[in-house]
């Protein structure tokens, strides 16, 4: 179990406190009715899955309920750091 | 320690019972100790071949002498270790895998015919027919093979959790893990030592002749547990294992805390999960003894050396009369010495190298005890007791009579804790053994489990650990430690020697899989069985790894080790479930008037992890029975339903409205205050997620409710748009769920009931049409009142503070009784809203449905701009025609409902392969139509309206129906709007 360090809090609490809300850095297009069927199916779908340095989307959800991105190693399932705030481009 | 027979007699004791008979022991033995000095040789059978079985070990590491200890019903173990077990006054211990007794076995006989069981007997013999699995073989391998019998009834006892935080957790306290407490406790650090025998010291524990400090060893080992548990920083943990190292340096432990105490003074929980998180670990575990692979290595008698020298030094028992040594390692003649000190004859040290350190054969010279270099032992004689030993050396093969065959090949890091944190290992010849390739920062591996077998080593390295920079303790007496590189299984092993004991894999087992073509070590334990069990190849691994590397001509170093997997010992499911059995396993969540429902003859069933009323039975009645009468109370008259259940979401703030249009397909923009609407939502992706009612309270405020098991996922999807996307919105989001109870009054009489109790509310249609929502009060109460409900009659919906959920719900029944009004539960509601064609997300729909794909295009805001899945529906998958519709279906003739999932197809005896139209998502019997009615999912289904198509029946041939309309009563609503 891992120990996550949540921004907002600005503690280390067990994973089990927190729910795991997929890839960071995906925009929603500006103006979804403008986006191509590409652009969109893209933004719904496509993931990177890295192996390595992952930058994910968390929410503390049985803490303090907010979501903030989180950057992990998916080989060694350890936490870098993390960070307050939406995703930003990559 | 207990050097003496005498003062293993000043000892109180302890009296117990094995298998029935009466025994005694002495204060602070274990099981194993205890049957040892009774002159029990044999404690369990073997696995497969039932051959009889002694005590190889004195620790975890023990692989035959498993028991079942009876503490009382719904408090029986299996496959405890006799090593582990400490007695008691009163215990009841048992043998296990034999019939009828430990003495005569039926099933000896396998043992007879091992040369037809080889490895990979089971999966070659009891191959056909399949059906003869079930029936035949696996209840007959099942009874023949098999450790002790699980448990039959509930456990009994109770058991705890903690979690706790500290900078240095330490494994073991032999001398590195008391050196590593000493050292970081001494420098402030939170400590937390654990030790899983029921004594500190580890191999101090049978320590003679080492000092420390200039202190005999016991007394080092006194004066350091004294210090440690005088300091507020440390806590000392017997009775516990370090089972498993996960992530982060969580380290589950557990504690046993009431197994050495007999029964009726075992107070509280049996034991305790610890759930830790330690700044560092300092893995201070230990080595086990390897034995040797000989002809008969198993038979009762034959013991690993150091096991011999714990039982002699430790407990004051003498495991034999007369011993024979057989060893390739230094210690092995330590134990030879102790053991005589001990009163044991030691007749031949039988060491495989060809040369050992000039002290031990001094040290043999002057206690007059005879050994003989290059010498190895090749076959145990004796089928209950060992009787003598086969030794071949230099003058050829000799018999030498024995009562005690002992064996040491060398030592074998334990690696558990640092091979589940992925430490990398490495193949050291020197020892024989894998050890830690390199310390990590956060793991550090201290004493014999990092190959430092030495008493000076360990206490080196485990200061270290603890943080000490230079030498801090002094050993005198300390003993040589070298071993090998004899190979601890001689090429030409054959026959009964045993790698693993556990599981009776032989030496020869292994080349078999090696002809048979197994090479990967992961294969080879499948194939053989060995390494696993409860085992886990604590004694064999290592004998393997070597075998097979030998066979398969590679180095052990390239053939590895398999996986190590928590836990290192066996763990009670009681410990890992903890608090969380029964009814806390998952608490069960009750609506306000639960009680008063239970009062009125409520059946409940779980829904999620709300328990709900399905149908309200009266005596005799059945269940069809009870739902038709309930359901035809409200067409009727009346009926009262509790709804609390809804999930219900408060949502405030100046940009509500521009919120909550762009989480649902809705426009509420003209939804004036004191209106309320039914409403969908979809997922990005363009597929419903749930539906509910918005009901807009102010123009800043709505309440919003979502289907009872919805709430969790439909908030998280709001707060995550609210938070991440839409973040220039000005909205609270607040779950109220448990603030409100939601009472549902249907039926044709409801206003008659309801007009006369409420206050402030006209109740007319024209005051309150359809859809509406009012406040004002009932019994004084505040009420939200919504003219709504899931049922197609004219109904409302009470809203009040949770608290006042029951007396309104015995309140309404009990005025309403004179109406005709009835609880009602779910079954009787999915019969009324089946009958109007209202879905249930998750039954009617899939999680691959369009608003369109289930009928409701009609309630998207055209006009409205960008909502959460707009963009999706234009997609071409979902936009393309042949897609699945909602549709109803009627029966042409019978009353039977048809089978929900059943599929549809356009030919009634459609051939293999056919592609189904669809498939039935509800069904029930109306008996309101007095007809069966079902709604389903059909491939453009709505242009299909009055098509036959045939529907498959579990238990029969294909039935005919008819696609309608999915509204089957009342289609024009007149009774909703009345
Ligand atoms: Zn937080």
């Amino acid at each position: 179990m891992l120990l996550i360090p949540c921004p907002h809090c600005r503690q280390s609490r067990p994973e089990r406190e927190f729910r795991h809300c997929g890839e960071a850095g995906l925009l929603r297009p500006v103006d979804p009715a403008a986006a191509s069927d590409r652009e969109w199916t893209d933004y719904l779908f496509a993931r990177t899955n890295p192996k390595g340095e992952s930058q994910e989307r968390w929410r503390h959800v049985h803490g303090c309920g907010r979501f903030f991105v989180l950057r992990r190693d998916t080989r060694e399932d350890a936490c870098v750091t993390s960070r307050a705030g939406v995703e930003e481009a990559p | 320690m207990i050097d003496s027979p005498r003062a293993r007699a000043a000892l109180p004791l302890v009296r117990f019972t094995f298998d029935g008979r009466a025994y005694e022991g002495r204060a602070g033995d274990t099981l194993a100790a205890a049957l040892l000095a009774q002159g029990v040789r044999i404690l369990g059978r073997s696995f497969k071949y039932h051959r009889p079985r002694g005590l190889l070990a004195a620790g975890v590491e023990e692989p035959n002498a498993l028991v079942t200890i009876d503490r009382g019903a719904g408090r029986v173990t299996p496959n405890l270790l006799a090593t582990q077990v400490e007695i008691y006054e009163g215990l009841a211990a048992r043998s296990q895998n034999r019939w009828p007794s430990l003495r005569f076995d039926a099933l000896e006989i396998n043992d007879l015919f091992s040369a037809l069981m080889p490895a990979g007997f089971y999966y070659k013999t009891f191959m056909w027919p399949a059906a003869a699995w079930r029936r035949l073989y696996e209840p007959l391998i099942r009874r023949a093979a098999g450790f002790g019998e699980a448990p039959r009834e509930a456990d009994a006892d109770v058991y705890a959790n903690l979690y706790a935080h500290c900078d240095a957790l330490v494994v073991g306290s032999g001398p590195a893990g008391l050196a590593a407490a000493l050292a970081a406790s001494g420098r402030g650090e939170r400590v937390i030592l654990c030790e899983q025998d029921f004594a500190f010291g580890g191999s101090l524990l049978a320590e003679r002749a080492a000092t420390i400090d200039g202190e005999a060893a016991a007394q080092w080992r006194a004066q350091a547990l004294a210090r440690l548990a005088a300091r507020a920083n440390v806590t000392l943990l017997n009775r516990t294992t370090a089972f498993g190292l996960y992530a982060q340096n969580y380290v589950c432990l557990a504690q046993r805390l009431s197994d050495h105490l007999p029964p009726a003074q075992a107070k509280g929980p049996r034991e305790r999960l610890w759930q830790v998180r330690a700044g560092r670990v300092i893995v201070a575990a230990g080595a086990i003894e390897r034995p040797l692979a000989f002809e008969c290595n198993d038979r009762p008698g034959v013991m690993l050396a150091e096991a011999a020298r714990v039982y002699a030094n430790r407990f004051g028992v003498a495991p034999g009369a007369r011993a024979l040594v057989a060893c390739a390692s230094d210690s092995a003649w330590r134990a030879a010495f102790d053991l005589r000190a001990a009163g044991v004859e030691i007749v031949l040290i039988a060491d495989a190298r060809a040369s050992v350190a000039q002290a031990l054969q001094d040290a043999a010279r002057e206690t007059g005890v005879a050994f003989e270099l290059g010498a190895r032992v090749r076959r145990a004689h004796g089928r209950l007791a060992v009787k003598a030993a086969e030794v071949e050396g230099a003058g050829g093969l000799r018999t030498i009579a024995c009562d005690l065959l002992l064996m040491g090949a060398g030592w074998t890091p334990t690696l558990h804790l640092f091979a589940q944190a992925r430490g990398p290992l490495a193949w050291d010849a020197a020892l024989g053994a894998f050890r830690p390739a390199q310390a990590r920062e956060d793991i550090v591996c201290a004493g014999a489990c990092n190959g430092a077998l030495s008493l000076a080593m360990a206490l080196d390295e485990g200061a270290r650990a603890g943080g000490e920079a230079t030498r801090v303790h002094a050993v005198a007496h300390d003993w040589p430690c070298a071993s090998g590189p004899v190979a601890p299984v001689a090429p030409v092993a054959q026959g009964a020697a045993f790698v693993d004991f556990q599981n009776d894999v032989k030496a020869r087992d292994y080349e078999l899989a090696q002809r048979e073509g197994f090479v990967a070590l992961e294969h080879v334990k499948r194939y053989t069985t060995s390494g696993l069990g409860a085992d886990q190849g604590k004694t064999g691994a290592i004998n393997a790894t070597r075998l097979v590397a030998d066979l398969s001509q590679r180095e052990p170093g390239a053939v590895g080790l398999t996986t190590m997997r928590p836990p290192f010992t066996p763990v009670s499911f009681g410990a890992l479930a903890h608090m969380a059995r029964g009814p806390l396993y998952e608490p069960a969540r009750e609506t306000p008037a639960h009680a008063g429902a239970a009062a009125r003859g409520a059946v409940f069933e779980n829904a999620g992890a709300w328990r709900r009323a399905r149908a309200f039975a009266r005596a005799g009645e059945s269940e069809p029975r009870v739902v038709a009468r309930e359901a035809m109370a409200v067409r009727t008259a009346a009926g009262l339903f509790d709804a609390s259940t809804l999930g219900k979401i408060e949502v405030a703030g100046p940009d509500a409205l521009a919120f909550l249009n762009k989480i649902y397909v809705n426009d509420f923009s003209r939804l004036a205050p004191g209106r309320c609407r039914y409403a969908v939502m979809l997922n990005e992706a363009g597929l419903v997620m749930d539906d509910g009612l918005v009901a807009r309270l102010a123009p800043d405020r709505f309440h919003v409710t979502t289907t009872s098991g919805g709430l969790g996922h439909v908030l998280h999807h709001m707060e995550d748009f609210l938070q991440t996307e839409f973040t220039h919105l000005k909205v609270w989001l607040v779950d109220v769920t448990e603030q409100w109870s939601c009472l549902a009054l249907q039926g044709p009489r409801a206003r008659d009931i309801l007009a006369p109790l409420v206050e402030g509310v006209d109740l007319s249609r024209a005051a309150m049409p359809p859809m509406s929502l009012r406040e004002g009060a009932i019994m004084g109460t505040p009420l939200r009142l919504l003219r709504a409900g899931f049922t197609g009659e004219l109904g409302f919906e009470l809203y009040t503070p949770a608290r006042f959920g029951a007396p309104l719900w015995d309140f309404l029944l009990e005025r309403g009784a004179r109406c005709g009004l009835e609880p009602y539960g779910l079954e009787a509601l999915d019969v009324l809203r089946l009958e109007k064609g209202y879905i249930v997300i998750g039954q009617d729909s899939d999680g691959a449905c369009t608003p369109d794909d289930l009928g409701l295009a009609r309630l998207i805001g055209a006009s409205k701009g960008d909502f959460v899945g707009a963009r999706s529906l234009r997609l071409p998958h979902l936009a393309s025609a042949g897609r699945r519709q909602l549709v109803g279906l009627r029966l042409r003739g019978g009353s039977r409902p048809l089978d929900v999932g059943a599929q549809i197809v356009e030919a009634p005896a459609p051939p293999a392969g056919t592609r189904a139209l669809g498939h039935v998502t509800s069904s029930r019997v109306s008996p309101a139509l007095a007809a069966p009615v079902a709604l389903a999912l059909v491939a453009d289904g709505r242009a299909r309206m009055g098509a036959r198509v045939f529907v498959t029946r579990l238990d029969g041939p294909c039935e005919e129906a008819e696609i309608a309309a999915p509204v089957f009563y009342d289609p024009a609503g007149e009774r909703l709007n009345g």
